[in-house]
Formats: structure tokens, sequence, C-alpha cells
């Protein structure tokens, strides 16, 4: 089984780096660009083939490791 | 006053942390490697600066779940002492030791340079030795040092006297919320802090400012 767990800043940090790169899409002329917030993706392969078992044990993941809650939010994706 | 360091790989401040800590107190510390799950009998435990385990994921991400970190909790739970500098800070909140994370500078710079710093609460074992409201500079040396906590996080913290040194007036190096430099944990036994101060217990490095906070924990361990 594969899954993708999509890692985001909360509403309402600050991110700069998303702030840097929607200034150098509106320097390269994509003037449609506004506010741009990024993130990280991370690809796991899991065995098993229980899928509500592995959204539990992604949720312990992220919760433990994947995601720091403080300041990031999470969103798990299971692929069979 | 015994001490250990802990060295995970890539911090690379610990021997700076080694030499002040020889230098303060006349005793050699107990340089601890990660994968350790017993720590020496000591009264303090310095988490140093560098980019331990290549600041993967999050900068103190992968430390916080090292064997090591373990027993740096219990040592904290029993009422020792921890003091994390830099990437020491980012172990810290990253193991819940202290509340709050450590972000990407506001600037996306990384900053290396002398800050102006006040001590903003001096009823503690790493401060007492400091005057309220005392100006000291410590370098600082991070790409991600700007510190967020929701805004109840941040009252709290003030409201029970936790924030240790706040960056001085027009210093803010990083974006930090409400200029906080170093906090303190609830029990008031777990210091962390973005600027160096065992950089600064020597002329020959530039400044002694840091000595004050060695000298704080020597009196208060003895």
């Amino acid at each position: 089984m594969k899954a993708r767990v999509f890692i985001t800043l909360k509403n309402g940090v600050l991110d700069p780096q998303g702030k840097a790169i929607g200034h150098a899409l509106n320097g390269l002329g994509f003037g449609s660009v506004g506010e741009v917030r990024q993130g990280k993706v991370i690809d796991l392969e899991l065995s098993g083939s229980d899928a509500e078992a592995a959204r539990t044990d992604l949720k312990a993941m992220c919760e433990k490791l994947l995601a720091n809650t403080v300041i990031e939010k999470y969103e798990i994706e299971i692929k069979q | 006053m015994k001490s250990a360091v802990i060295v995970f790989p890539a911090s690379n401040c610990d021997r700076d942390a080694k030499v002040a800590l020889e230098q303060m107190t006349g005793k050699t510390p107990a340089m601890v490697w990660h994968q350790d799950s017993e720590l020496p009998d000591v009264d303090l435990v310095v988490l140093p600066g560098g980019f331990s385990y290549g600041d993967y994921l999050r900068c103190g991400a992968m430390a916080s779940q090292s064997a090591v970190m373990r027993s740096v909790k219990a040592h904290a739970d029993k009422g020792g002492m921890v003091l994390g500098v830099c990437n020491g800070f980012q172990v810290l909140t990253e193991s819940h030791m202290l509340p709050g994370a450590l972000m990407r500078n506001a600037a996306l710079k990384f900053v290396c340079k002398p800050v102006g710093l006040e001590v903003q609460e001096t009823q503690s074992g790493f401060t007492r030795k400091y005057e309220n409201g005392q100006r000291v500079t410590f370098p600082v040396a991070h790409g991600e040092g700007s510190y967020f906590a929701d805004e109840d996080t941040l009252d709290r913290l003030e409201g029970e006297n936790r924030v240790a040194f706040r960056y001085a007036k027009g210093e803010n190096p990083n974006g930090s919320a409400r200029n906080i430099a170093g906090i303190l944990s609830e029990k008031r036994n777990v210091l962390g802090l973005m600027p160096h101060p065992e950089r600064v217990v020597d002329d020959v490095l530039g400044g002694t400012d840091g000595r004050g906070l060695f000298q704080s924990l020597i009196e208060a361990l003895s």
C-alpha cells in the first residue's frame, strides 16, 4: 500500500518562503499570482492492506514526527 | 557543578560548550553521544548548537527522537537543569520540553552577527547573576530562529515571567514573536535560546556577556 502525506503551515502562520516564491512568480510576469503557501509531500510505502489501520498509523506518525502540529497541519492520502 | 554536553551527528557547537564549561566551572563536562541512552550523574545537560541530523525534516525533529533525549527528558522531569542553545533550543521545542516552534527567519537569510539582548527575567538558575533589564550582547548564527507560538501561549509565557531573554529594540534578527530570544520551562529548569552565551565567555572571543549565565548556573547548582 502507498500513502502520501501533505504537510503545510497552519493558516495564520507566516510563510516567508511562500511569500518569496510569490514575489519571484510575479517577477517572472505571472501577475495573477496572489498569496503563495508552500509545504512538503512525503510518500510512504506500507506493508499490509488494511487502509483504516494504515490511516490510524499515519495519523500517529504525523502527530509524533512528520508534522510539527504547533505550526503545521497535515492531510493523509491512501493509494491502494 | 557537573555537566554533560550532548553530541548529535552534525552538532558543531559542542566543543564551544565544552570549552566554555571547562573555563567557567573548572571541570570537564561529559560528552554524551546521541545513541547513549544513559546520562552520567550530572547537574546540567547542554544541548549544543549545530545542524543535528542535517536539519532533516525540521530543525531538531530527528534529534528529538534520539535515544539520549529520553534520558534528557527524565533528567528535566526530576528537576535537573537543561540548557539548549540554538539548535539545542530547536531540539527542546521539537521534544515538547518548551512550547512553540522555531521557524525560518523572516528575511529567509542565515543571520550571523552579535545581537543586543535584554535580560527579562532574573528569577531563574540561568539568569540570577544578571540585573533585570540588563543589556547584553550575544552572537546569533542561525537560519531558522524565528520564535513562533500561538497568542495564548505567548501571553502565558509573559504572564508567568518565562521570557528570559528578548532581542533589544530594533535588534530582532529573525522576526521572532514579541522579540523573544529565550524562554524558560514551567518549572524554570529548562532554558532554550537562539543566541550563543557560550561564545562570549572570554575577551579573546570578543565579549564576556555570556559569563553571567554560567555564573548563575554555578551558584544555583553549588
